[in-house]
């Protein structure tokens, strides 16, 4: 008889934040790490049962299903008003937003600005692949200077489209942020460093240290129009020097907790 | 309670706190602006949440947030910013979740004036936003109507888990009148079945208006249809002035209902028979009222701060066995109550009434002749 109890040696399951749903994102496409990050933030912290996320418009609109935790769907680029609308009436959940390039930065941006700006007491996940995925292959407003998109068939001309966005540098001069990085996907290196980057925004969160951004440069190998590995090796080449990784910002009390 | 001089704004916001409000988000627009300020003082007093969002589109979509955990909630604007509203409209219908709004009517279209109007009539009882769905309209005609409707709008929303729309204007928002706040009531959160306010030892809970398979956005067609049957069925309101023994009916909801009363007591002194039908719930429409006093009466008279957009809605509801007459002013004028009596003492005096042309479009001859005198 097969023994299907689980194994004394057991190091790697499904965390208890993430539903058993086979999720609907492309092969090689990043989404899927950063969920895993999250959820296992999440069970570390024990706050699964506190949390309220609220997913987006874009290739991430059913994150709901995915998270095994309460979870509202907003409008396109407004989570971050839903959020602080959920937040305001409920300060001590765990209340956060999963967002893309194209509705955290191009049509969420009053949204995005104003709620770092009353220092909301929000998690904001921002999944930044240069692309509209969902919409199949579109100029993002962090699409590159030159990059071929569906919408940009010659390559990102700044003349007529303009320059991309940095959204971490861009929220780190508001008063009101308490934690500002950008952290990548591309290898586990730099995975490890944004789930410890995640586990921090929760913290600063949980502290009530305002408003808290995590910016994951993902890939998006099927609107790239190139394999997952070299997806990978593009981010690396091409993201990173337009999109450096570091933290922008970190505030002094923050700074001071230990976890 | 006492009576009290309250301005019609105020008395709204102070409403909403004693019917248990428990967030307010919103943006400054004339002419509703008090109801925010009043808010705005009185929240943080109370301990409750009030945010001055960043635009209508913000304020709407934090309700939306809200709303979402089962919170008492509202937001008020004045028409350009229930335009840009609608999209938070449209996602809390198809989520199926409470909330008020207010719209302090003002001129339109575009940024119209400050004045005002019920331009916004089909907006809110015809739709706005996209998809089909209905919220529940409430037309105010005093101050003291304001503050009983804002109670029961948070009732109704959460009964039928939809929006309540208080559907005002610039002119009851911004006078003063003699009126009765009610008791202060206890805040009351319910822990609603629906609600996303954490998963605490239960199963998660999702909100959303998305239903990417045809099927269950069809299904959810119907449970938003059948739903809206239940309020069509229990909460038609309106009010009857005069109507018993009345040839003539005057219809107007809010200010213009307000100002055809003056006009129809007017009438009433001068012998003629004429009575006044207010619609109160602008939606569900009072269809069947309607229906039995055109059997009734001789004509109808509409009277409307918008170019005949309730009109239309008689008109259904006559089916052309009476004569259906129209009278307006447009772009935040209100109509004293001497226009409407000149429109009540013509139809007595009229022996057969032009049923052949659109009421509309005989009251826009009418009223051009009249101006070019």
């Amino acid at each position: 008889m097969t023994n299907l109890a689980i194994p004394e040696n057991m190091v790697y399951s499904r965390p208890e934040s993430l539903t058993p749903i086979h999720n609907h994102y492309c092969p090689g496409c990043t989404h899927g790490v950063a969920h895993r990050l999250i959820a296992e933030v999440l069970d570390e912290m024990n706050i699964r049962e506190r949390a309220i996320g609220v997913a987006p418009v874009g290739c991430s609109v059913f994150a709901y299903n995915y998270f095994n935790c309460d979870f509202v769907e907003a409008a396109h680029g407004r989570a971050p008003a839903m959020a602080t609308g959920i937040k305001r009436v409920l300060p001590d959940r765990a209340v956060f937003t999963y967002q893309g390039d194209g509705d955290l930065a191009s049509i969420g941006m009053a949204e995005i600005m104003h709620s770092a700006a009353r220092g909301e007491n929000i998690t904001v996940i921002f999944i930044n692949n240069a692309i509209y995925g969902m919409t199949g292959g579109q100029m993002a407003p962090t699409t590159l200077p030159g990059q071929k998109t569906t919408s940009s068939p010659n390559g990102r001309d700044v003349e007529v489209a303009g320059y991309p966005l940095r959204m971490a540098e861009i929220l780190s001069n508001m008063d009101g942020a308490g934690y500002i990085v950008r952290r990548s996907l591309h290898d586990p290196k730099n995975i490890r460093l944004a789930k410890k980057a995640i586990r921090t925004a929760f913290e600063a969160q949980m502290h009530g240290l305002g408003f808290s951004m995590v910016e994951l440069l993902s890939t998006c190998p099927t609107n790239w129009g190139i394999t997952p590995i070299e997806a990978l090796t593009w981010l690396e080449d091409h993201m990173i020097p337009a999109y450096p990784l570091g933290d922008y910002k970190i505030s002094e009390h923050l700074a001071a907790i230990k976890f | 309670m006492a009576r009290e001089l309250l301005k019609g704004n105020v008395a709204m916001a102070e409403a909403a706190v004693r019917a248990g409000l428990e967030a307010y988000f919103g943006y400054p627009i004339t002419p509703q602006t008090e109801v925010l300020e009043h808010l705005s003082a009185r929240m943080p007093e109370l301990g409750r949440t009030f945010v001055q969002a960043e635009s209508e589109l913000a304020a709407v979509n934090m309700v939306y947030g809200a709303a979402c955990t089962g919170t008492r909630v509202m937001s008020s604007s004045s028409s350009p910013g229930i335009s840009l509203m609608q999209e938070g409209i449209s996602y809390m219908a198809g989520t199926e979740v409470p909330a008020v709004l207010v719209n302090v009517m003002r001129g339109g279209p575009g940024l119209g004036n400050i004045a005002p109007s019920q331009s916004d009539y089909n907006q809110a009882v015809h739709g706005g936003g996209h998809g089909d769905y209905n919220l529940i309209v409430l037309a105010p005609s005093t101050v003291q109507e304001s503050i009983d409707l804002m109670v029961l709008a948070f009732d109704l929303a959460e009964k039928y888990r939809m929006i309540t729309m208080i559907l005002t204007d610039g002119s009851i928002g911004q006078m003063m009148e003699p009126a009765e706040l009610p008791e202060m009531r206890p805040v009351v959160r319910k822990d609603w079945d629906w609600a996303t306010n954490g998963a605490i030892g239960r199963e998660r809970h999702i909100l959303s208006s998305i239903y990417i398979n045809p099927p269950l956005e069809e299904e959810t067609n119907l449970r938003l249809m059948r739903t809206w049957q239940k309020v069509q069925a229990n909460e038609v309101r309106y009010k009857g002035y005069y109507l018993d023994d009345a040839e003539f009916v005057v219809i107007g909801f809010g200010t213009s209902g307000r100002v055809a009363l003056s006009a129809v007591r007017a009438a009433r002194a001068m012998g003629i028979k004429v009575g006044l039908f207010r619609p109160i719930s602008l939606n569900p429409f009072p269809y069947a009222i309607i229906d039995e006093l055109a059997d009734k009466a001789t004509a109808f008279l509409v009277v409307e701060m918008n170019t005949g957009q309730m009109l239309e809605d008689i008109r259904l509801t006559v089916r052309g066995r009476i004569p259906v007459e129209f009278y307006a002013r447009l772009g935040g004028i209100v109509p004293f109550p001497d226009e409407v009596l000149s429109e009540i003492q013509r139809m007595a005096a009229t022996k057969k009434f032009d049923t052949g042309s659109h009421p509309r479009d005989a009251w826009l001859e009418r009223f051009t002749a009249q101006s070019e005198r």
